[in-house]
């Protein structure tokens, strides 16, 4: 599922995120620098042994909230293109939930954009992890 | 009126499914919706938030759920 143009790529996939696919959109002869963000599934929480990792999201509005997020960037931020992509479904230590990729023509805006992308991402869209630990499962952030 | 809610993440168990049915007073708001909610299922008040969304975006507090909405209980979201 996405929903993209010439400056924004969000993609919501089941399938293994591509860190060059992400590079390939933001690319371009006018920019002097690419910033990625690259999420990945760490092997423990809390003190506690992670084994895996299932994220579920409700895709329509996940999808419009990525977008919402790629154009406030692209307003905000004096940057070329920007691309989001997040993974849902099981994943194990090490594969990767989420890629944002921002290209820019200095590399501050890009460092400032792809930080407020992926700190905003975790704030308003509705994707959720369920952590599966060695005593037990729990839905990540649900209670304090 | 009967209101079709969705739910996600540590929502549907504390509902018990993906999809249930509210009894609702025609003109019930988002905020009444909530109160309902807490009351019927003590469980929502352990959650840091619930937020609701209607028809795909979030919906504030003041807004009039019809049966017609997609009405969708958003706990506190971990995605990244």
């Amino acid at each position: 599922m996405s929903n993209n143009n010439i400056h924004i790529e969000i993609l919501l996939s089941e399938k293994e995120l591509s860190l060059n696919a992400c590079q390939q959109f933001v690319s371009d002869d006018g920019v002097g620098g690419i910033v990625h963000f690259v999420g990945t599934v760490r092997n423990n929480t809390k003190g506690k042994k992670v084994l895996k990792l299932d994220f579920e999201a409700y895709k329509p509005m996940a999808i419009s909230e990525m977008k919402k997020i790629a154009e406030i960037v692209i307003e905000r931020y004096d940057i070329a293109k920007i691309a989001i992509h997040h993974r849902i479904g099981a994943l194990g230590i090490g594969e990767i939930p989420v890629i944002i990729a921002v290209s820019a023509a200095h590399r501050v805006a890009a460092f400032e954009a792809c930080q407020y992308a992926i700190d905003t991402l975790k704030e308003t869209v509705p994707i959720w992890k369920k952590e599966y630990l060695e005593d037990g499962e729990v839905w990540v952030s649900a209670t304090p | 009126m009967r209101v079709k809610i969705l739910c996600f993440g540590i929502t549907k168990e504390i509902l018990g499914g993906f999809e249930k049915e509210i009894e609702l007073e025609e003109g019930s708001t988002v905020e009444v919706l909530k109160s309902k909610l807490l009351d019927t299922y003590p469980d929502f008040s352990k959650l840091k938030s619930l937020r609701i969304a209607v028809n795909e975006a979030y919906g504030n507090e003041e807004l009039v759920l019809t049966e017609r909405d997609e009405v969708v209980l958003i706990p506190p979201v971990s995605g990244g």
